[in-house]
């Protein structure tokens, strides 16, 4: 494994980089490590957030056990982790749990479907179909709960984000920004160009995990018709 | 015990220690924004420093006591009255049933804490009973108080005790004479908040660094749980960057395009995406969580060393504090004549 960056957020926290770009073995690297750190959490570790090229370890400086060698409380975390992440490698490709998203295109539930066809020359059912002809990766969650951030989109459907953000995008939005996609689990504001809706729910406080998909599975988006949007619960929330 | 609201005032919520164990779900912290006050709180009515309080913000909420309840109000002073008497702060209090309470002006600070010995009984959500308004879960169904609310709060020993102690029957409400509150207030209008590096100081030019310094921000009106806006002088980078998102902490310093800093707070986001200047040491954060809008505030640069000192003798001073308390409690009204 190449050298680890680490460096402290604050007096509670620490950010372990992995590496400068976004792709998919940097990402199988922080998801292993955050598995590996969960797995064998040390005493005042709270929790860890995995991103595209980085995890945040979180820690109760009170909890934490120290001995006298380690000058401060990060020092002594950065070698807890480092000791524990020593063999943990990078989360193996094939293990990846592939999610169907089905979701109904353009439309009042897509308003920009025919934006994103248009700058790229394309027509709506030609991006329609590259944007359901692969797979994509769930890089990290934020935004908001559940908010999965997908990238690897083909140029040949990527677009800008909205100059103007909306000021809400109803819950189960799926949009493209730049070569990014994603789905808005709740009603936000948002500046990401809206090409179809899931009647699926992202975000489900109740169940454990409180989320559909999360970060490391793999997203396949699959076209309804919007009497099947409304079977599978759409358009009542 | 129950309460009754009278009034929602600007934004009352319920709120403990916050979520934890749920940011790589996206899932925000949230919890009380001034962890200081809210653990006195809990201590001053005999509860863990873990049971839900509620959390007060600027004017106008008042409620009504179904119940005789032991209560403690701590953090800002939002002119807590009964009875057309003020209530004492920072100490035990026996409210006796009927009796209404209201918060009518802001005095100093953004957000007191008002705890009930027991605890706000509400459902615990993903491990905690905060309220986190964005994503509707938490608190009472996920959304700040209403007049008419009814909460309750879980069983208390203390509560009798206290009331069958209480000397003055007609009264309708009876406070200890000692109190808990900090020698040193630290609520004030204009702060010195200590700060360490953050991740991408360095890519800030050096007339920034200064300025970052020496300069006034100015809490701006539409900061709030999510993250304290600030403008003073402006912020730039040696050279445009563009940075990945990665996890934030509560305290971390940011700065969007216009070079403003915002200050992430409970309610933050999980990843941030903004390079980051600064990182506010965790025992400054009440200090921001009582500033109003309006209100300043300067950075003091500290070693992450002394940041974490800080830390650990704030968590000392506190142990003794939560001991004298809890001695105190016992005696009840008993040492009042």
């Amino acid at each position: 494994m190449t050298q680890l960056i680490v460096e402290p957020m604050g007096d509670s926290a620490l950010l372990i980089q992995f590496g400068a770009n976004v792709n998919e073995a940097v990402h199988a690297a922080v998801q292993a490590a955050a598995s590996c750190l969960e797995r064998q959490a040390f005493e005042g570790f709270l929790e860890c957030v995995p991103s595209f090229t980085t995890l945040t370890v979180y820690y109760d400086l009170e909890k934490l056990k120290r001995s006298a060698e380690h000058t401060s409380a990060f020092e002594f975390v950065r070698c807890r982790v480092e000791e524990l992440l020593k063999d943990s490698g990078a989360m193996p490709a094939d293990s990846r749990q592939i999610i169907e998203i089905p979701v109904c295109y353009g439309g009042e539930h897509g308003p920009d479907l025919s934006y994103v066809a248009e700058i790229n020359g394309l027509s709506e059912e030609e991006v329609i179909r590259i944007h359901t002809g692969q797979d994509f990766l769930v890089y990290a969650l934020g935004f908001a709960p559940g908010f999965p951030y997908l990238g690897g989109v083909p140029e040949r459907i990527s677009a800008p984000r909205k100059a103007t953000p909306r000021l809400h995008i109803p819950a189960g939005s799926v949009g493209i920004a730049g070569t990014q996609t994603g789905i808005y689990p709740l009603e936000t504001p948002g500046g990401w160009q809206i090409i179809g809706r899931t009647p699926l729910a992202l975000f489900r406080p109740g169940d454990q995990p409180p989320v559909l998909v999360q970060s490391g599975q793999m997203i396949r988006f699959k076209a309804i018709r919007t009497a099947d949007y409304e079977r599978l619960g759409g358009g009542c929330r | 015990m129950s309460i009754e609201v009278l009034k929602r005032g600007l934004l009352t919520t319920v709120q403990d220690m916050g979520r934890t164990g749920y940011g790589k779900y996206g899932v925000s912290t949230s919890g009380a924004m001034d962890g200081y006050a809210y653990k006195l709180a809990n201590w001053l009515v005999g509860n863990s420093g873990s049971e839900a309080v509620l959390e007060l913000t600027w004017s106008g909420f008042s409620l009504r006591f179904l119940q005789d309840s032991l209560v403690s109000i701590t953090g800002a002073d939002l002119s807590p009255e009964c009875g057309g008497l003020t209530v004492p702060m920072w100490r035990p209090v026996l409210f006796r049933e009927g009796s209404e309470l209201a918060f009518r002006r802001p005095v100093s600070g953004s957000r007191s804490y008002l705890a009930i010995s027991g605890g706000i009984d509400v459902p615990v959500v993903m491990g905690s009973k905060s309220t986190y308004i964005r994503a509707g879960i938490g608190g009472l169904n996920g959304r700040a108080l209403e007049s008419g609310d009814i909460l309750h709060a879980g069983k208390s020993g203390r509560t009798a005790e206290f009331s069958s102690a209480c000397q003055q029957k007609d009264a309708p409400f009876q406070a200890v004479r000692w109190s808990a509150a900090p020698r040193r207030p630290y609520i004030q209008a204009n702060q010195i908040v200590r700060v360490t590096h953050g991740r991408q100081f360095a890519d800030f030019r050096s007339e920034s660094i200064d300025q970052f310094y020496q300069g006034v921000y100015t809490v701006k009106p539409e900061s709030d749980r999510m993250g304290f806006r600030l403008s003073g002088p402006t912020l730039a980078l040696e050279a445009p960057k563009e940075y990945i998102s990665e996890g934030v902490v509560s305290g971390t310093v940011q700065v969007p395009a216009d070079g403003q800093p915002i200050i992430l707070m409970a309610d933050r986001q999980t990843l941030g995406g903004y390079p980051k200047i600064a990182q506010v040491a965790t025992v400054d954060l009440p200090r921001i969580a009582q500033l109003a809008p309006g209100g300043s505030l300067r950075f003091l640069e500290i070693t992450p060393s002394e940041s974490e000192m800080l830390y650990m003798q704030q968590v000392q001073a506190m142990r003794a504090l939560q001991c004298m308390i809890n001695c105190k409690l016992k005696e009840g009204f008993h040492d009042e004549d």
